[in-house]
């Protein structure tokens, strides 16, 4: 067999270099324009988002243990589901999805040396670390954060009905971050536009590489418009304008359209990386090719096409909204996330499963979206929707999506946190931390599906007429419990594991090009590329009389 | 570069379908100005990717017979480590800051933020630092 | 190597794909047929109105067809994960696709998912419909209260948090609403009723109930409107059709609860501390 390995692509200077050379300690922390460090400090802003969010819900869920519950008072309540909302959707799971592992994975899955503008993705995280402090700052002012929910439906987020600096730090963290994500989004797309290894066609990059490039178009067309909704909030507030007062010939429902139309895409935002993450790590824990690339590629745009034009489902209870066009194009939407879902299926059918914590944690994903994406069904039907509406049903739901992509996540930091840090974490205690956090979410979510049916509404901060649903509430609070002892599973799991069990460079045969190079990578991510000539660079290139069936099932092609 | 092309203007083509439906369906002007938006954001980079994929040589990176000799060679500047990053990121934080806690605010903030594009300008044409 | 690769031993007649599973999909749809379609309510009732009950029927059409989907799913994982464990380092055969299957689970979602849609339109149209012999009912909402007044009799009921201001409407005739807010979103739900829909400032809803059940039903604002939005409540008492009309007569040109001079924030307080303390409260 002839030798395939090639020498490296040459860069435009000397790489020993910088290996001597350039700043230390933190100043080499604030000067790196390197995609490895800037996408690990987005990760671990990230997790830290994720624990103060979570600590916000572990309140939540304790005030609502009794229908009367005063561990807070009723304006704390506000503002502590408004910055949970916030935190974990703006600050945790946007920044994790395509700013954490993508910025470090996507160069090095289609090999590139870095991304195509490194110092433009260095300014993308201090925009994203500004903009976390900026929001969470609005807590030590005199009026305390902003508490309007993590939507700010006018006029509630008018300076009449919401004064206070704690509103527009609110706002104003929401610019930085919005701009961060659409740094981010420009340079993932040049980079994978212009930055792939020779043979790496656009058909030839793994389903994570092209999740993250459909998320990349979608940010550059939906953030923009929130960016657009913010100011004009900020100007209403502050500038004596009247676009979503009604004194003054303005419209507050424009606020809701102009919000959703970037809040739906941004939710497919959030759950394409994760869909990505999990379609890396079935394969290679299945020792199989994906199941339906191109279907799962397809599907992948039709979930980002149609993502524009659902906006309004969102707002069916407004009177407002062409109820059928939302409604169809919603349910639409479930057909190819189901595709999505039986290609996961198909790619383990027959497979040699291996049950590592990643695998786990990508299996359980599959399982909780599932029931998460049933449920969202039922609310695309707007008569379902009407009385579902801004209840538990609807919280729960979104908490089974928003789990589901934890349990992604996990996934993903267990997969690939060998090859960004070189060492792998403890098995046992991912697969404790696992069943805590499997568990822990269905008793948390599958109760307030209940509640939701049973008439509570959300943002509720007591709920003294209805005592008869303070069972189902405790057990929600059991769940969470659960949730939060799984993260400080996962934190422990991170010291015990620190430095302790070298990986080697493939510690899980994977198939992708980032399981070529060295863990952690060299700086310029490569010494040597393979030649790529499928989706699978590095399994072709360990086993060559395995190579993908090109022509149907019974057909093989050798080397 | 062609595939690219073609996979965002298809994309534009179905967003400007499902504005011209919707606009006669619910006559809503903000929505449907919103998606016919979103139609022309995919034609401009998607015309340009196809009028610039006809004049360019072709990338090994296209071709499914790409080798590494082919794309042997200077791939790009990379410009390593740089301060100007931090510098625009404090100065767009201070910008920020200066909606809510007052104008002065502005002064370190234009002030961080034209130091910063000198400053990144100059580096960028020097090449980086290494 | 030119053979094409064996079946599995014995697998040659086995249905393949998703037709093995149909017999688990049969068995319980059989079930279900013989137990004399009564489907399981799956969390909501029928409510106390026309619509609330065609909502609810949706309702148990589309649980039963996530129950199945989910079901069959959930199966297929299952048993993946169990027959498919990891057994020695053979690596296994490298299927990328099977193009057939996969249409089937394109194309049969997408007929689902149009039925669903056709389904949800028509009980859509009868709850969007206003038929004009009806009685109308003005329903203000604002922070943190409710007003209902009836057009053409001079009554108003206003009243704000627990004060549990009370809709009386008559039973078996159309009650058309027409809903508004003065100040911000705030969220019109009646659970009994399968129903809400949100009080918009500057936008004028309205909507039409047919109520089929005498009774005292709970509402409450769901939209977050500001500090007391938890405590926004509300009332519909459903009452025979002269007992509407005695009630009418009875309040002709009282406002109750009278809240022409708008409580201040302390007495809010007050009212609130002094109301709730944790019991059940009216009934």
């Amino acid at each position: 067999m002839t030798d395939v390995l090639n020498p490296a692509v040459h860069h435009g200077h000397d790489d020993a270099h910088d290996e001597h050379h350039g700043p230390t300690g933190i100043l080499k922390w604030l000067t790196t324009t390197d995609h490895k460090v800037i996408g690990l400090s987005y990760t671990i802003t990230a997790v830290l988002m994720l624990v103060i969010g979570g600590l916000f819900a572990e309140i939540i869920r304790f005030q609502l243990a009794t229908p009367d519950g005063h561990l807070v008072s009723l304006a704390q309540y506000n503002e502590l589901f408004t910055m949970h909302g916030s935190v974990m959707i703006y600050l945790f799971a946007g920044p994790f999805a395509f700013g954490g592992l993508p910025n470090i994975i996507v160069p090095i899955q289609i090999g590139a040396p870095d991304m195509a503008f490194p110092r433009l993705n260095a300014l993308s995280y201090w925009l994203y670390l500004t903009g976390s402090i900026t929001m969470l700052s609005g807590f030590f002012t005199s009026g305390g954060a902003a508490n309007f929910g993590w939507v700010a439906y006018a006029p509630l987020s008018n300076a009449v009905n919401s004064p206070g600096a704690g509103a527009d730090l609110w706002i104003g963290g929401l610019l930085l971050t919005g701009f961060s994500a659409i740094f981010t989004g420009v340079n993932l797309c040049a980079t994978i536009f212009y930055l792939r290894a020779p043979g790496m066609t656009l058909f030839r990059m793994p389903v994570f590489t092209w999740n993250l490039l459909v998320t990349a178009i979608l940010i550059l067309l939906a953030f923009p418009v929130l960016t657009a909704g913010l100011i004009m909030l900020y100007c209403d507030r502050h500038f004596g304008t009247h676009i979503f007062s009604v004194q003054g010939g303005g419209v507050p429902v424009l606020w809701q359209n102009i919000f959703w139309f970037w809040g739906h895409p941004e939710v497919y935002i959030l759950a394409l990386p994760f869909f990505g993450i999990v379609t890396e790590v079935i394969p290679v824990f299945s020792r199989k090719p994906v199941f339906g690339y191109k279907g799962m590629i397809f599907a992948t745009m039709t979930i980002a096409a149609l993502s524009l034009g659902v906006w309004a489902h969102h707002m069916f209870t407004t009177g407002t909204v062409l109820l059928p066009f939302f409604s169809f194009m919603s349910l639409l939407i479930a057909v190819p996330t189901g595709i999505k879902i039986f290609n996961w299926i198909g790619t383990m059918w027959r497979g040699q499963i291996w049950f590592s914590t990643a695998m786990l944690m990508a299996i359980g994903f599959v399982v909780t979206f599932l029931i998460g994406g049933l449920t969202g069904i039922y609310l695309a039907s707007p008569p379902l929707d009407f009385f579902t509406h801004d209840t538990y049903f609807v919280v729960a739901h979104f908490h089974s999506v928003v789990m589901a992509l934890v349990l992604a996540g996990m996934a993903g930091l267990y997969y690939w946190g060998p090859k960004i840090t070189g060492y792998i974490l403890h098995e046992g205690l991912g697969k404790i931390q696992f069943w805590f956090l499997f568990i822990g979410t269905q008793v948390f979510t599958l109760p307030m599906y209940l509640l939701g049916l049973y008439g509570m509404p959300r943002r509720m901060a007591v709920y003294p007429h209805n005592p008869e649903w303070q069972h189902l509430n405790e057990i929600a609070t059991l769940g969470a419990i659960m949730i939060g002892i799984s993260t400080i599973v996962f934190v422990i799991n991170v010291g015990y594991s620190w430095k302790k069990f070298p990986a080697g460079d493939n510690p899980w045969d994977g198939h992708t090009l980032e399981w070529f190079t060295t863990s952690p990578p060299p700086h310029h991510n490569f010494y040597r590329l393979p030649q790529i000539r499928s989706e699978r660079p590095t399994w072709d290139y360990n086993h060559p009389e395995h190579k993908a069936l090109e022509h149907g099932k019974h057909e093989e092609s050798h080397a | 570069m062609k595939q690219v092309s073609r996979i965002l203007i298809l994309l534009g083509i179905f967003f400007l379908a499902m504005a011209i439906v919707y606009w006669f369906w619910s006559k809503e002007s903000g929505g449907s100005i919103m998606i016919f938006a979103g139609s022309l954001l995919c034609f401009m980079p998607g015309s340009y990717y196809g009028w610039w994929a006809k004049r360019m040589a072709p990338h090994p990176q296209d071709s499914k017979t790409g080798t590494s000799e082919e794309g042997a060679g200077v791939v790009a500047t990379f410009p390593g480590t740089s301060i100007w990053p931090f510098t625009l990121g404090m100065a767009a934080f201070f910008v920020v800051l200066s909606l809510v806690f007052g104008i002065w605010l502005l002064i370190p903030g234009l002030g961080l933020a034209v130091w910063a594009l000198l400053g990144g300008t100059a580096e960028g044409r020097r090449g980086g630092n290494h | 190597m030119d053979t094409p690769a064996l079946p599995p031993q014995g697998a040659a007649n086995r249905p393949r794909g998703w037709r093995r599973y149909r017999r688990f999909v049969a068995l319980p749809l059989a079930a279900l047929a013989l137990s004399g379609c009564t489907l399981p309510t799956f969390g909501v009732s029928k409510g106390a109105t026309t619509s609330s009950a065609s909502v609810f029927h949706l309702w148990q059409w589309f649980s039963l067809a996530a129950a199945i989907i989910g079901a069959f799913t959930v199966v297929l994982i299952v048993w993946a994960v169990l027959r498919y464990r990891r057994k020695g380092e053979a690596i296994p055969e490298q299927t990328q696709y099977h193009l057939p299957l996969e249409l089937i689970y394109t194309i049969v979602p997408l007929l689902i998912v149009i039925g669903l849609f056709a389904a949800s339109m028509v009980v859509e149209n009868k709850e969007v419909a206003n038929p004009t012999n009806n009685v109308q009912v003005n329903v203000n909402a604002f922070q943190w209260g409710w007003k209902f007044s009836y057009p053409g009799s001079d009554v108003v009921v206003i009243g704000e948090t627990t004060q549990d201001p009370v809709m009386v409407i008559p039973v078996n005739t159309n009650i058309h609403v027409i809903l508004t807010s003065t100040d911000v979103v705030h969220g019109f739900y009646v659970k009994a009723f399968n129903f809400s829909r949100f009080a918009l400032p500057g936008v004028t809803n309205d909507f039409t109930l047919r109520p089929t059940q005498t009774g005292t039903y709970f509402g409450q604002c769901t939209q977050l409107c500001g500090l007391y939005h938890s405590l926004m409540f509300f009332k519909v008492r459903v009452v025979s059709q002269s007992d509407y009309q005695s009630w009418l007569a009875a309040h002709k040109n009282v406002a109750l609860y009278n809240a022409s001079t708008k409580i201040t924030d302390q007495q809010l307080s007050t009212l609130v501390a002094t109301k709730y303390t944790g019991t059940t409260g009216e009934h």
